[in-house]
């Protein structure tokens, strides 16, 4: 029997997520032969809606002023209402689907595979998903038992995007179905969003970045990344840890969780390239990659890969290009 | 307040080059540094600044075998005040529900009024915080990078979102929160630190004590489980410049200039 597949669609100001149609892609790798059905909810969603029923069938929708801000909490009770038991759900990994996966699983009683990567196949009932350990450096198979529903968060960029297609579908207004009872998830209540802080800097501007990772070690070591980026006249950037560490400021960091940069020349100093950090470069820049460690997943997507250890690769280089000048 | 913190003892990814082994059924074990999980640290840290402030105690948890204990001791060193060990042999092949529900025994012997994980841990799931706070029908929020307490039952919370941008929250006590790294500066623990808990005792807590059947747990109850570990291949993979460290500079110099990367 076909598998009963439900995405969650992010959306967000009427328009929807890059994520929403790489979920088709998902879930038609699951299961060709499987029923998909969109779930869309928020507050004034016809826009949205309407943009979907192109790529899908069916398209469920929970509608109401209250949803303006998707709460987790409060969509978790929601679904936790309207959902089937045993259906597969699809949510994009971001922080929203962090946030409501894996309680959402127990709440269907189904299993709970997060940040998958591939497919391949059902058999027996089990589910066989790639998933990435250690920050991407290695890869793992694992196996889930769908047979009594799951609940699985999909990377972003992992899979290429279904184009609409004409899929013809129709909007199914669960709003009564899935609000008998009330505005659950009371207990967590949102405020609001503060923006992030503006820097110094523009890093979604730069032309050449120069971005320094965990490699660089110490604090101190920041100066020889400073001094190479003032000579190839670039902006420095970062990785999450360094922010982490306060060596410099929130708005140099690239990836989901800061920037999203698109730079003709990217230089990863000392960088490992988790998927997050990956994210936020843009427009396929001419990337090389200096890192002491030759399994660092980065050298898989850079152009010019050099393992040394940049405490000392970082100066000479500088020397060289300022002795050009 | 009464804090749980629930922490993970992993291989070092800032020490070690993981690497998988030739049968592909693990990852090469034997030179392996371990440490706490880093996320873990920050709730650890997270959870003591909450205490200074406000009074209560820290309790540290880790389901895992004996050597997990001295991850416990390295929290206990930082300051937490009590550690206790989930080990049994029934617990072992335990999927992410399965860890959720050994925890959650713990929780409920206890009286505790905020539970506290790392945000991820090695296997980059993040689930266990998300799973116990639905199982205990607590609150929950994820990707904490902010905790403000207003009053003995609530706290104000920042989240991380896209783009740099935090979503705040109000949310009841008793809570689970999961805390990314960077929401504050974890201490520095040293020898001397570590000595003076040496000796403290960490109970082990089994299925029994916990009151656990052996089939809600471990390998039998879990519905997902790791087949075994690849190689990843991501793209075509870099040119790699080869040489002395000068010809390399001198390599990446005329590549850099042909390419717009020097002004």
């Amino acid at each position: 029997m076909a598998l009963q597949i439900f995405t969650y669609i992010l959306h967000k100001d009427g328009v929807i997520d890059d994520t929403a149609l790489e979920m088709v892609a998902a879930a038609g790798k699951i299961d060709p032969a499987a029923s998909i059905t969109a779930i869309v909810v928020g507050s004034k969603t016809d826009a949205v809606c309407n943009s979907l029923i192109a790529s899908f069938k069916e398209v469920w929708k929970i509608d109401n002023d209250a949803l303006s801000y998707p709460n987790s909490e409060v969509i978790r009770g929601l679904l936790t209402r309207v959902i089937p038991k045993g259906s597969t759900l699809l949510f994009a990994l971001d922080p929203f689907g962090m946030d409501i996966g894996p309680g959402l699983s127990i709440k269907l009683e189904g299993a709970y595979v997060p940040d998958a990567v591939g497919f391949n196949g059902i058999e027996g009932g089990k589910l066989k998903v790639v998933r990435q350990e250690y920050s991407g450096q290695v890869s793992t198979h694992v196996l889930c038992d769908i047979s009594g529903g799951a609940v699985l968060t999909i990377r972003p960029g992992a899979f290429r995007a279904v184009e609409a297609d004409a899929a013809g579908g129709t909007v199914i207004d669960k709003t009564a179905d899935a609000m008998t009872g009330g505005l659950p998830g009371g207990a967590r209540r949102y405020i609001e969003v503060v923006q992030a802080e503006v820097g110094d800097v523009d890093i979604t501007k730069s032309e050449i970045l120069v971005s320094v990772g965990r490699g660089i070690g110490e604090q101190e070591n920041i100066d020889i990344i400073k001094e190479l980026a003032k000579a190839v006249g670039g902006d420095v950037s970062c990785s999450r840890p360094i922010v982490d560490a306060k060596w410099l400021e929130k708005s140099r960091q690239v990836g989901t969780s800061g920037q999203t940069v698109k730079p003709k020349v990217y230089m990863a100093l000392g960088i490992s390239g988790s998927f997050q950090h990956l994210g936020g470069i843009k427009g396929s820049p001419f990337m090389v990659v200096v890192n002491k460690n030759p399994k660092a997943p980065i050298f898989q997507v850079a152009d010019i890969g050099v393992v040394e250890d940049l405490l000392e690769f970082v100066p000479l280089l500088t020397e060289k290009i300022n002795e050009l000048k | 307040m009464e804090i749980l913190v629930c922490v993970k003892r992993v291989p070092d990814t800032a020490e070690n080059e993981i690497s998988v082994n030739s049968s592909g059924s693990d990852i090469e074990r034997g030179d392996l540094v371990y440490s706490v999980n880093e996320w873990d640290n920050y709730a650890v840290e997270e959870a003591i600044q909450i205490r200074d402030k406000v009074g209560g105690s820290v309790t540290v948890v880790s389901v895992g075998d004996a050597e997990s204990e001295e991850v416990l001791r390295r929290e206990m060193a930082m300051g937490a005040d009590k550690g206790i060990l989930l080990s049994d042999d029934a617990f072992a092949g335990s999927d992410g529900k399965g860890l959720a529900t050994i925890l959650k025994a713990e929780i409920l012997k206890g009286k505790y009024d905020l539970v506290l994980t790392g945000a991820q841990a090695d296997d980059g799931a993040g689930q266990i915080g998300g799973m116990l706070a639905a199982m205990l029908d607590w609150p929950y929020a994820s990707l904490v990078n902010r905790v403000e307490l207003l009053d003995d039952k609530k706290i104000k919370i920042g989240r991380e979102i896209a783009g740099g941008n935090q979503e705040i929250n109000e949310i009841d006590l008793p809570c689970v929160l999961s805390i990314q790294t960077g929401i504050n500066e974890p201490r520095y623990v040293g020898i001397r630190g570590i000595r003076k808990v040496a000796s403290v005792e960490i109970p082990v807590h089994g299925a029994s004590e916990l009151g656990l059947n052996a089939d809600s747990v471990g390998k039998t109850s879990a519905k997902v489980s790791r087949v075994d570990y690849f190689v990843p291949v991501l793209g075509k993979g870099a040119e790699l410049l080869e040489g002395s460290i000068e010809e390399k500079v001198e390599k990446l110099v005329e590549l850099l200039k042909s390419k717009g990367g020097i002004k």
